[in-house]
């Protein structure tokens, strides 16, 4: 019987440790690991797309500064202060959560995911206007810095797509904290949320100069 | 920082309001800066980028530390942070270093210049 089972030789054996064993300590600092580790696989993705920019950069130059021009710097200026400031009230609802205040993190995230809806419209002002000069990417609109305005939808594109997402993860913060789940012993969520809001903030830390300013 | 300490908890630094006003105020001033240094010519319009990318990542590094409480939290996740960055920086490094090496027949370099003069002395782009 006992060549049969060489992992449990110790005898005591339960089968595979459960979440529910795991004492509170424990699930906390895993949680937060894993958020980690999944904005460590981000940045890379997003690295990937920097790299490109630079070389392209690189390549045709005059093309990318043209194609910057294009841009309106004081509108990115706008988004990166909303976004710098988002990341202010999740970092605040953090520290609201670990002292049990679930109603101040109520209040902050509501502000945060406002700043993310701001940082949508003025996004969507600036794309509809690239869209109605004909400086969407297609076959009948070539220019020669379409390349940089390729990266730029890119970059920016998948920018948007996180903050959407950060958004959603927020409210899911948001309303745990409407039925008073946290305290000084439990705020998960909301530093795990808070974690990836920070991250759309910092990926946004190097769009706003990369695409609007030295371009 | 001082009043957070005193309440204890089961895990975590509270970090108190007067920190992270502070650091979203300077992170607003280093926002100024990079539009003010985005407007200088150096010479060199990869200056302006690298210039860019350093003001940047200093705007980063209080990002991690402050808004993401890097600062208080364990060898662990600062090692899961690091080889990101660590490859991050190989990968585009690498990529800076390389660039000026590429040439292709008939230029001097690898720069695909629309004006097509002097692609590598380069004369101070009207930015």
């Amino acid at each position: 019987m006992t060549h049969h089972a060489p992992a449990a030789d110790s005898g005591n054996y339960q089968g595979p440790p459960h979440v529910h064993h795991m004492d509170s300590a424990t699930a906390y600092s895993s949680a937060k690991l894993g958020m980690w580790l999944f904005l460590g696989t981000e940045i890379l993705l997003f690295a990937v797309l920097f790299s490109g920019f630079f070389l392209y950069r690189w390549m045709y130059l005059d093309d990318y500064h043209s194609g910057s021009h294009h841009l309106n710097w004081k509108l990115g200026a706008l988004n990166t202060l909303v976004l710098l400031f988002s990341s202010f009230t999740a970092a605040r609802a953090v520290s609201a959560a670990q002292n049990g205040d679930n109603k101040g993190v109520v209040k902050l995230f509501s502000i945060t995911i406002a700043c993310g809806f701001i940082f949508l419209v003025v996004k969507y002002f600036e794309y509809s206007g690239k869209y109605h000069a004909g400086l969407w990417p297609g076959k009948e609109n070539y220019y020669e810095y379409m390349n940089f305005l390729g990266f730029y939808f890119c970059m920016t594109g998948l920018h948007g797509l996180h903050v959407i997402l950060g958004m959603g993860l927020l409210y899911w913060g948001l309303r745990k904290a409407q039925k008073n789940r946290f305290s000084g012993a439990y705020y998960t969520p909301i530093e795990v949320g808070a974690l990836y809001w920070h991250l759309v903030d910092l990926v946004w830390i190097y769009l706003f100069p990369l695409l609007y300013l030295v371009g | 920082m001082a009043h957070s300490h005193a309440d204890s908890h089961e895990h975590g630094h509270v970090i108190g309001l007067k920190i992270h006003l502070t650091i979203l105020l300077v992170l607003v001033f280093f926002t100024v800066i990079t539009v003010w240094a985005a407007g200088i010519n150096f010479g060199n319009p990869n200056f302006n980028i690298i210039v860019a990318m350093f003001i940047a990542s200093i705007k980063a590094t209080l990002v991690g530390m402050y808004f993401m409480h890097l600062r208080y939290e364990s060898p662990l996740i600062w090692m899961f942070v690091a080889i990101p960055i660590v490859i991050l920086f190989i990968m585009i490094g690498g990529l800076f270093l390389d660039n000026p090496t590429r040439t292709v027949p008939g230029k001097s370099s690898y720069i695909v210049s629309r004006a097509d003069a002097a692609p590598t002395t380069k004369k101070s782009h009207d930015h």
